[in-house]
């Protein structure tokens, strides 16, 4: 029996949801992909509530589709980027969050580059906030819809297994997908570069798997990350060049495979390092998929959130 | 809770005959004309209906559908937690046609408002009625009124009139009777 709210206000990470938190925004995000095939796709729904994007961080993929999202609902929409802003004249965080909370805003979609920063706000003001995003810490709405386009394709996710591949350390989108998997009842593991794969990721119930036609080989789905060169200070390996010879996905790589693995890239792909431009526009590759899955799942995370806000006027 | 019986088998069965008799006077040779269902639980009063009139008017296909329209009601953030969406079969074309909206039962006509916004996302019928099979008069909140209605009841607000299709090819209507806590 499905459950009719979360179990928390704030989305701020996978870490805080039940399975059937889980199971619940899946179901709705089903009704959302409806909706959003329609020849009309917006809904009333969240006609009489405002959100704020606040993103603190560069962003194209997450803050479009987020936005979408709220206006196929109805929402009122304001955008903030930090580039932009009175934080460059000294403002701190919480100060500027206020002054937008003081122009009534029910949701705040937070993107920042601070670990912890969602639930540190969360802390401070007094309205729902969700996470798209805090610095290496999580980004539960992408695992979520990682999830849901996994399965998708291959039904129920239990005992799933599902390989993630590339830049462990500074992905947030490997530990929000690690836990989101798990709690469906799927196998994590995760292979790149010893450099940068997390010490004791095993603790997480995690395998680690080193070389990748292995890997490729013992996964359903494989989700690969992006190189991050922005989170980077120190060079973690010897060439760009040599990842794409030791851990780039080539549809050579693939066709060795007994049972080629789903493939997956949250975005933005680095044609020809993670990933060949082949295996990206494969018929292996959920990667449009994952971004039309996207616009669904934060309608029905935005819906139930709303829904359940406590003091409606 | 207590149940009585409001219509029996064989009169609800009477008065479906003579809603098809109306629908099909109106509206035969059915070739402009589609039949809606809302969701929940006026889609199966609509299959019957859409079924009953091909068969003994010997109509070759009425077009049909089921609308859900929980997106556009105007209870969202008002009660408890929202209420389930029902899966939308609009695979019809409703854009110049004369839609027949069915629902089970009529009572405060903020559903069927609803369903009249959802229907606005499919395009722009010539004409829409609305057709139920009972009527709760006196308890409207906004100025909807049946174009064909099978009965009307006065029921108060702690009673709920609910279709019983329990029993194959049968159908009778119940109102049941909730004291206050």
């Amino acid at each position: 029996m499905l459950k009719t709210r979360l179990s928390t206000n704030h989305l701020l990470g996978i870490k805080d949801l039940t399975k059937d938190d889980i199971r619940l925004i899946f179901h709705w995000t089903k009704q959302f992909k409806e909706v959003i095939s329609r020849p009309i796709k917006k809904v009333p729904s969240l006609r009489d509530i405002t959100v704020a994007n606040l993103f603190f961080e560069n962003s194209t993929r997450t803050r479009l589709s987020f936005e979408l999202a709220e206006k196929r609902l109805s929402a009122d929409v304001i955008n903030f980027s930090a580039s932009n802003s009175s934080l460059k004249k000294g403002e701190s965080l919480v100060d500027t969050i206020n002054n937008i909370l003081a122009m009534k805003v029910d949701v705040i979609v937070l993107r920042h580059p601070e670990p912890g920063s969602a639930k540190f706000l969360s802390q401070e003001i007094n309205s729902q906030i969700i996470n798209a995003g805090d610095g290496t810490h999580e980004h539960p709405t992408q695992a979520l819809l990682d999830s849901f386009s996994i399965e998708e394709r291959l039904g129920d996710l239990k005992n799933k297994k599902v390989v993630i591949i590339g830049d462990i350390m500074h992905s947030r989108v490997a530990i929000s997908n690690i836990l989101c998997i798990q709690k469906l009842g799927g196998h994590v593991a995760v292979c790149g570069p010893n450099t940068l794969i997390p010490r004791k990721i095993e603790s997480l119930g995690v395998t680690i798997i080193n070389d990748i036609a292995e890997a490729l080989e013992w996964a359903d789905a494989a989700n690969i990350l992006r190189v991050q060169h922005e989170r980077m200070e120190r060079s973690y390996f010897p060439s760009i060049r040599e990842y794409q010879m030791q851990f780039g996905i080539t549809m050579k790589r693939l066709n060795k495979v007994k049972n080629i693995p789903v493939i997956m890239h949250p975005g933005p792909i680095n044609r020809g390092v993670e990933i060949s431009s082949e295996v990206a526009d494969s018929e292996h590759s959920i990667i449009l998929d994952q971004v039309e899955n996207g616009v669904a799942l934060r309608m029905s995370v935005l819906y139930l959130l709303a829904s359940q806000a406590e003091n409606i006027d | 809770m207590t149940k009585k019986v409001f219509l029996t088998p064989r009169e609800s069965d009477l008065t479906l005959s003579r809603i098809c008799y109306q629908l099909n006077e109106n509206h035969f040779p059915w070739n402009n004309s589609v039949i809606i269902g809302l969701q929940p639980r006026g889609n199966q009063l609509a299959k019957v209906i859409t079924e009953r009139i091909q068969k003994n008017f010997k109509v070759d296909e009425i077009k049909n559908g089921a609308l859900d329209s929980t997106f556009h009601r105007d209870d969202f953030r008002r009660r408890e937690s929202p209420i389930n969406a029902s899966p939308n079969d609009m695979s019809i074309l409703i854009e110049g046609k004369k839609v027949i909206l069915i629902d089970d039962v009529l009572y405060t006509g903020r559903s069927v408002r609803a369903a009249l916004d959802a229907l606005g996302d499919y395009g722009r019928p010539a004409k829409i009625e609305l057709c139920v099979l009972v009527d709760r008069r006196f308890s409207r909140e906004l100025p909807i009124q049946p174009d064909y209605s099978g009965h009307r009841v006065d029921a108060i607000s702690n009673e709920k009139v609910k279709l019983d299709w329990s029993k194959e090819n049968s159908l009778s209507v119940l109102i049941e009777n909730t004291p206050h806590a």
